[in-house]
Order: structure tokens, then C-alpha cells, then sequence
């Protein structure tokens, strides 16, 4: 078992005074290369807080972080910037995609932020797509694809750079019951690999199915570690997330 | 990234186009206002940019300009001559008058006395008429403005009759200049004649026209005709200054052509501000997204820049080309002969657009810089 990402002791909390909220109370765990690992719980228990510290993008009140040997919260400046744009792979829950790009050349972002010349990283762009079964789509707008369309885009945003690790938040809350499913297939099908951790934060018990792991957090903790959901999650069958 | 922050600005085409407005309006109403200010002040020395072979003017220590004379002495002249440095000296006359034209109406002319022997102080383009017609008697020559305005329906005016003060006065020729910035009737005579028409006191000799001597310093031989002569002497150049501070201090004129270009520049922040922020603010979860995919700050400044160049750089162009559209279309009408789109202009207003966007685009970027990347997990 190769470790891709090891924390230890994370806590943070939000606001100030009578206002404040312990949101993370210490959290240790780790994750490994070549699984698909999701974060589950329910709204507010602090599993988006978890994975935006986990993805450099939120800082920690206490404990650290590391991610493929970095300790990535003592990384100065823009190195910590440079450490996700060149490690982590993003997948939005509304996609995020920029509206005046084809698909291909959403998909080519992270390439081009990193100094890849514009038709290179759109050609790559567009294979990426191919493999997700949107070749021809590649030069659509997003607003003229399906809202699983849509998410696929940003899939191949978020592995057109071969990232180490891609992090997801709640990739299916915004489509159907078979288009979150089929994303979540290919996702499993062309993200993961022997070199890549994918973490997934959801509370959509339909995909549990397809989990390698599953961390289940509630106030803050971790309460759930193992290959299936939490019993109280898996009862009642599946059900549509809430939309966020 | 500069390919992509433009993308992302041409794409939303309202805004886009409603920037590009802003900016091409506001060009537009500032180039246009400081055009048409600064060639009026221009016009205030067109008397004195219409006698090429002076370098220097000799006037009373109180006058201030081509508009605002006195006499004076009859002795000037050649005091002016004795001064050691001055090549020549001719006298000149601007005084105003009458006239009543063919109609019967009566119109407000400028009538200027040339020297009688060298016709120094007339304006070299003649457009009808020969400069030896001016040593016929009571003989006069009319701006082409003017003649216009005269004789509305003529082509020719050579032969002419007119009643000047109440005198015959025989029109011999046209002239091409420029308006000056009161009188809107130039009359061109000769210094003799010009003291018949114009009725008046002893002293009627407005200003001396002299030359530097070659080698010599007009600026130079200027002090020397004020220390020798206790005259006002100025250079051309200075005394094309002096006319325009005249005008620009005497009227209102600078102050309601500021209020204008002032109204230019808020307009123009007022519409590419608001436009750009509500630009940013609807691709604020996108900006997001970049920033969490990992652009830097530093980037988002430089794409939020490179949209307002752009934004600046055609806006401008549209507004420049509009005014410079605006000054070649009116050229060909009396109240704008002469105007022209100084490149000053250009460059100011330029330096003014260009400055009022940048710093549009960096008050609209705060909110992008203050936006967490966590934030598009929310």
C-alpha cells in the first residue's frame, strides 16, 4: 500500500467568539494511491471543510497535511498554488466551467495555467475527452451539453494534467440517478489508477457501490473507515442527493 | 492565460459590446470637447499664425492680444527700427469696424492694415485676386469666411462695392485663412488705407511687425526692443500664447468645455466600472475555479489586465476614429475651418482612457482577489 495523502491531527473551526464552530476536531487518517476512497456524512459535518483542506485550498487551524511526501501548509507563496496545479485534479458539484470555452478547451485549462501552448493543451484536451466518450462533442459550448455532459468536461479538466490525486465534490448532486451513475463509472474507469488517489466527498448513497473506501465523518470526526457505508447510510435505498 | 481572460470577455457579447460603448462613447465626448476647445483657442492667435514673416510683435505694454489693442505712438515705428538686432519693422493695424453688406444688413468686420510697401501681414493664400490689386484705391480684400457671409450667394467678389464706416471700400480679392475667434468678417488693406476706414484718434498703429537679423535670437532681440523702447515686444510663438491666455481667462470657455470632458471620464467609469463588475461578479465561482485549479493571484490580476487593455485599446480606437470622423466631417463648414485633431489630443485622451480603465479593472479584481478558492466548494 502506497500512501498518497497522510493527515494527522487537522482541526478548524470558523468564525469568532460565541460564533465559533469547531467544524473538524481533529482528524487523522490516510489514504492510498490506486483507490477510490469517498468522504461521506451529512450536510455540515464537515467532509467539504475536510477535502478543501486536503486540496490546498483551505488552510488548517491545527495539524498537517501531506500530500505524496509534502507537507503542503508549510509550502511558501505561490509554491502551494503551483503544488495543486501541477499534483490535484478538481471536479466541481456545479462544474464550474468557464461559458465562452468549447469543451475542449475547458477541458485544457489547468494545461494552458501551466504555460502549455494553447494548441497542444486543447488537442490533449480533446483526447481526453475522446476517452470520455465526448470526442464529438469536443467543440461544443458548455451550455449546449447535458448536465452530464457537462460534469465529463470537467472530469477531463481535472485529469488532462495527470494529476496525482483528484479530488471531488459532490460530482453527481446536479444530474439524474443514471447520468450520476454512468459519470461515477467512468470516473472509476479512467481517473483511477496505480498512481492516482481519487477522494470523493458525496452523501449520494446510489454510487456507495463503487467505492474501494469509504470514511464516514460526522461533528467533525471520523466515525465510519471500511469497504462499505455506514449502516444508517445504506438503509432506505438509494436517494437523490440533496442539490446544493 | 491571456488567451482565455479574453475569451472569457468577448464571450459574453452584451457586456462586451456595453464596455467597448462606454469606452468608444467616452473617447469620443473627451476627444471631441478638447478638440473643438483647443482649436477655438487657437483661433483666439489666428491673426497671429496668418503673418509668417514676423517673428516678432511690437505692441502698448497693456495690450493683450490680437483682440484687446492700443495705439500706438507714431514714433514706434521707428524707435522699433533703431534697435540694434531687428532686421526690419512694418507697422500693422487691427481695428474693428462696420460694414453694411449688399442686403443692407450691417456686419461686424476686423479690418487689418498691412504694410503698404511690402503688404507684410497679408496671408499668403490668395484665392481670387492678385496681391498688386491691394495698391488700388480704397481697394480691400475678404477672408473667405467671410465673403460667405457677405456675399452668400456669390462665386466671385472682385469689383465689388461695400460701405466700410461709411466709406466706399472696392473688393479686389479673396483670402484663405482662418477665422480669428470675435470677428467673424476679415477685411486685408493696406496700412495707408486702413486710416481712412477706421475713424479714430491720432494714434491708430496697433502693432509693429518686425524680424530678428539673421544669426539673432528673436527672443533675444524681443528684450531688447522692451529695454530700448519701453513697448511690449513678444516672439511669435510667445505672443501666440498670450492670445489663447487671453481668451482662456476672459471667458467662460474653459470651464463649460471642462465640465464636458469632466462628464466624459465619469460616464466612462461610471459605465465600464459597473459593466466590469457585474463581468467579474457573474464570473466569480469561474475565477474560483481557476484560482482552485492554481492560478495566482498574480494571474487573475494579469488576465483581469489583459481584459481591460483590450477593452481600452479598441473602445479607444472606435472613439478616436469616431472624433477624428466627427473633425474631417464638420471641416468643410465656416464655424470649423481650420480645426484639426491634434496627435496631443490624442495622446492625452489615450493616456486618460487607458489609465480610467486599468484602474476600473483593478477596483473590480478586489472581489476576485478576496474570494477563497474553498469557496467554489460551497
Amino acid at each position: 500500500m502506497t500512501v498518497a495523502i497522510a493527515i494527522e491531527g487537522v482541526r478548524r473551526s470558523f468564525g469568532e467568539g460565541d460564533m465559533r464552530v469547531e467544524v473538524l476536531r481533529g482528524i487523522s487518517t490516510e489514504i492510498e494511491l490506486g483507490k477510490l476512497t469517498y468522504l461521506v456524512g451529512e450536510s455540515g459535518s464537515g467532509k467539504t471543510t475536510l477535502i478543501s483542506i486536503i486540496a490546498g485550498i483551505l488552510f488548517p487551524d491545527a495539524g498537517t497535511v501531506n500530500l505524496f511526501g509534502t507537507d503542503i501548509y508549510t509550502l511558501p507563496g505561490n509554491d502551494l498554488v503551483r503544488f495543486r496545479l501541477a499534483n490535484i485534479g478538481f471536479v466541481f458539484q456545479q462544474y464550474n466551467l468557464l461559458p465562452t470555452l468549447t469543451a475542449a478547451e475547458n477541458a485544457a485549462v489547468p494545461l494552458i495555467a501551466a504555460g502549455v501552448k494553447r494548441r497542444e493543451a486543447v488537442e490533449r484536451g480533446a483526447t481526453v475527452l475522446e476517452r470520455l466518450g465526448l470526442g464529438m462533442m469536443s467543440h461544443r459550448l458548455p451550455r449546449q451539453l447535458s448536465g452530464g455532459q457537462q460534469q465529463r468536461v470537467a472530469i477531463a479538466r481535472a485529469l488532462v494534467h495527470a494529476p496525482r490525486l483528484v479530488v471531488c465534490d459532490e460530482p453527481t448532486a446536479a444530474l439524474d440517478a443514471a447520468s450520476g451513475m454512468r459519470v461515477m463509472e467512468l470516473l472509476r474507469d479512467v481517473a483511477l489508477s496505480p498512481e492516482r488517489a481519487v477522494l470523493i466527498v458525496t452523501h449520494d448513497n446510489r454510487i456507495f457501490s463503487l467505492a474501494d473506501r469509504i470514511i464516514g465523518i460526522e461533528d467533525g470526526r471520523i466515525t465510519h473507515d471500511g469497504a462499505h457505508a455506514p449502516e444508517h447510510q445504506r438503509e432506505g435505498g438509494a436517494h437523490a442527493p440533496e442539490q446544493c | 492565460m491571456p488567451w482565455i481572460a479574453l475569451r472569457m470577455l468577448t464571450g459574453d457579447r452584451v457586456k462586451y459590446f456595453g464596455l467597448i460603448f462606454g469606452i468608444a462613447f467616452s473617447t469620443l465626448l473627451i476627444g471631441q470637447q478638447a478638440t473643438l476647445f483647443t482649436n477655438l483657442m487657437l483661433r483666439a492667435a489666428a491673426g497671429v499664425f496668418a503673418v509668417s514673416e514676423a517673428d516678432i510683435w511690437v505692441m502698448d505694454p497693456k495690450a493683450q492680444g490680437t483682440d484687446a489693442t492700443l495705439a500706438l505712438p507714431s514714433t514706434a515705428l521707428d524707435r522699433v527700427r533703431g534697435v540694434p538686432g531687428v532686421l526690419w519693422a512694418v507697422p500693422h493695424l487691427r481695428e474693428a469696424g462696420s460694414v453694411r453688406t449688399p442686403e443692407g444688413a450691417l456686419e461686424r468686420v476686423s479690418v487689418v492694415g498691412v504694410d503698404d510697401a511690402t503688404l507684410v501681414g497679408l496671408p499668403p493664400n490668395l484665392v481670387e485676386g492678385d496681391r498688386q490689386d491691394l495698391f488700388r484705391r480704397d481697394a480691400i480684400m475678404v477672408d473667405t469666411v467671410g465673403f460667405r457671409k457677405i456675399f452668400p450667394n456669390s462665386r466671385n467678389g472682385a469689383g465689388r462695392e461695400l460701405e466700410l464706416n461709411d466709406r466706399r471700400a472696392l473688393v479686389v480679392g479673396r483670402v484663405d485663412t482662418n477665422p480669428g475667434f470675435t470677428a467673424g468678417v476679415i477685411f486685408f488693406t493696406r496700412y495707408s488705407s486702413a486710416l481712412n476706414f477706421v475713424p479714430g484718434t491720432r494714434n491708430r498703429m496697433t502693432f509693429v511687425l518686425a524680424r530678428a537679423a539673421d544669426g539673432r535670437d528673436s527672443a533675444d532681440v524681443a528684450r531688447a526692443i522692451e529695454a530700448q523702447t519701453g513697448f511690449k515686444a513678444r516672439t511669435r510663438e510667445d505672443f501666440v500664447i498670450d492670445n489663447v491666455r487671453f481668451i482662456a481667462t476672459s471667458t467662460g470657455i474653459p470651464f463649460n468645455f471642462g465640465i464636458t470632458v469632466v462628464l466624459g471620464i465619469v460616464v466612462g467609469v461610471a459605465i465600464v466600472g459597473l459593466t466590469f463588475t457585474l463581468f467579474i461578479r457573474d464570473n466569480l465561482r469561474q475565477f474560483g475555479a481557476l484560482k482552485a485549479i492554481g492560478v495566482t493571484n498574480g494571474g487573475i490580476i494579469a488576465m483581469v489586465l489583459t481584459q481591460s487593455l483590450w477593452i481600452a485599446v479598441v473602445g479607444f480606437g472606435l472613439g478616436a476614429g469616431l472624433t477624428a470622423l466627427f473633425i474631417w466631417g464638420t471641416s468643410g463648414a465656416d464655424q470649423f475651418k481650420g480645426f484639426f485633431l491634434p496627435a496631443e489630443i490624442l495622446i492625452g485622451v489615450a493616456v486618460l482612457v487607458f489609465s480610467m480603465v486599468m484602474l476600473t479593472g483593478l477596483f473590480a479584481v478586489r472581489s476576485v482577489l478576496k474570494l477563497e478558492p474553498a469557496d467554489v466548494f460551497r
